[in-house]
């Protein structure tokens, strides 16, 4: 396999974008790519979407997306594997780089979610569970997480404060992140009285509901190397799949899927979690990204909501965590939060970050889930230049 | 929604019928067509209890399309007697007092109105179990 480096990084402002279209989100994230990378013309593309079909009644973004984005005929794939769609399409985009295949890939990430009201985009995003043995039932999405925050709870004691607390942090965050969709701090308070949205978890325990793209192109590395600038290469990738239904794992309190496609990342890296300097990761609830950091080895299981409140994951903690402000308050269109975690990701390791830039960032961890644990793809990310 | 796909799951949402592995012994709910455990291709229809006790659960206050007048609303997942866990609705409680843990068992009850259709959906909903 060939070394594969990401030369451009194309993020925009997420928010309820009511003026712009799914296709306008795409193209302008990727058009960002393109001038990052210095390209006008790419060899593939690859479009991780979740559900445009619920959310705007429009499929094959496979020519949709090479049609407006000037590049007719190209070849162009689009990949689904619910939230983690964007990750996927990384994936897969780096696959064919390594493979000799192709030479300049593009991966764009995108979900135009406000086409529909408030009880479709849960609908839409409920199909990413199990629609005939969990959505029948009347579970939600935050309803599915809380019930593993109630079994985290009840297991190792984690606590209402340290769900919290993990919203606090990433809202500090993203209040330093231009293309934020809450851009702004919140208080414990604030959160902890915040609407009752599926018991424990309240409104500001959840990820909002969000448009947005995000692009990265992928090349082999010698072509990076030309350009004489910074750049990321991926040294690692990790995907897992475990049961769609959350009912049928054995442990309702871990992520296993998230532990193995970790595993798989770092052995291909040839690295330990210690050897990371931070990580961007799918805190769709406040209590994935404790789950999360357990999963992948940061801390012991059953230690995550200590350490949040210990401040290990903050911006200038041993290991931060989501310095973009994550899912929580950068916004979840979700096919598009896997790429642009990488974009995260890429612009700590050229130290392009601004007020939120960490010290210390050589090595990165991105973590993108799928469902409710259903799927998970982890990328494995260095500095180079 | 079209009828047949509520009609072809009646079995196990009416009936509660699971498939038992020939082989290995293990029940699957709903039933495969491959033992997630031991690779068999053949099972026996078998009816689970219904009894079990709450392995974790929520209550929702921001239902989905369908489920509003209902809430809050508790729902979690149940570990039967069996050994195997289900998700279900957990009814006739106060939300409020519901433990890990709690013996609950199974009736058979209306869980949805589908929108487009107007068609009733049935199947099962946890109750707790007061030993009658």
């Amino acid at each position: 396999m060939k070394e594969v480096a990401i030369i451009g990084i194309g993020m925009i402002k997420w928010g309820e974008l009511w003026e712009k279209s799914l296709r306008d989100l795409a193209v302008e994230a990727a058009l960002k790519c393109f001038d990052d990378a210095g390209v006008d013309r790419v060899d593939t593309i690859y479009v991780g979407c979740m559900s445009s079909g619920l959310f705007n009644n429009q499929e094959h973004l496979a020519s949709v997306v090479p049609d407006y984005l000037g590049q007719r005929f190209t070849p162009a794939t689009r990949v689904e594997s619910a939230c983690a769609s964007g990750g996927l399409a990384v994936r897969s985009a780096f696959l064919e780089v390594a493979s000799g295949m192709s030479e300049y890939a593009l991966a764009v990430g995108v979900e135009k979610m406000t086409d529909v009201d408030g009880g479709e985009a849960t609908f839409g995003l409920a199909t990413a569970a199990d629609q005939d043995n969990e959505a029948f039932h009347g579970v939600t999405f935050p309803g599915l997480y809380a019930i593993m925050a109630n079994a985290h709870m009840d297991k190792y004691g984690t606590t209402i404060e340290q769900l919290s607390q993990v919203a606090v942090k990433n809202h500090y965050n993203g209040s330093m992140n231009p293309h934020a969709q809450y851009p702004f701090k919140v208080t414990l308070d604030q959160v902890m009285n915040s609407t009752k949205i599926a018991d424990p978890l309240r409104l500001f325990h959840c990820s909002p509901i969000t448009d947005g793209a995000a692009a990265v192109l992928l090349v082999p590395v010698e072509k990076a190397k030309a350009l004489n600038k910074p750049y990321a290469v991926i040294t690692g990738i990790g995907l897992a799949t475990d049961t769609i239904a959350l009912c049928q794992r054995e442990e309702l309190y871990n992520l296993k899927v998230v532990e193995k496609s970790a595993q798989r990342a770092l052995k291909m890296a040839g690295k330990t979690i210690k050897d990371v300097d931070f990580a961007e990761v799918h805190d769709c609830f406040t209590i994935a990204e404790i789950m999360v950091m357990e999963a992948i080895g940061v801390v012991e299981p059953g230690k995550g909501g200590p350490a949040v409140m210990d401040g290990l994951t903050a911006l200038d903690g041993k290991f931060p965590i989501n310095p973009s402000g994550g899912l929580k308050a950068k916004g979840h269109p979700v096919g598009a939060t896997g790429v642009a975690q990488i974009c995260e990701a890429v612009n700590q390791l050229r130290g392009e970050s601004g007020q939120r830039q960490l010290k210390n960032a050589g090595t990165a961890l991105t973590q993108n889930m799928g469902g409710s644990g259903a799927s998970s793809v982890v990328h494995i990310l260095e500095a180079r230049s | 929604m079209k009828v047949p796909r509520h009609w072809r799951e009646t079995p196990r949402r009416y009936r509660m019928e699971a498939g038992k592995c020939k082989k290995c012994g293990s029940i699957h709910f709903p039933a495969r067509l491959v033992c997630t455990e031991c690779g068999t291709k053949e099972f026996e229809t078998v009816r689970l209890s219904g009894k079990g006790e709450l392995a974790s659960y929520t209550v929702i206050r921001v239902a989905p399309t369908g489920f509003s007048d209902l809430a809050p609303y508790a729902i979690g997942i149940v570990k039967l007697d069996e050994g195997i866990r289900v998700m279900g609705q957990v009814a006739d409680c106060d939300p409020e007092t519901l433990k890990i843990g709690d013996r609950v068992t199974t009736q058979f009850r209306r869980i949805n109105e589908e929108g487009k259709t107007g068609m009733i959906m049935y199947g099962y909903k946890f109750v707790p179990d007061l030993g009658l």
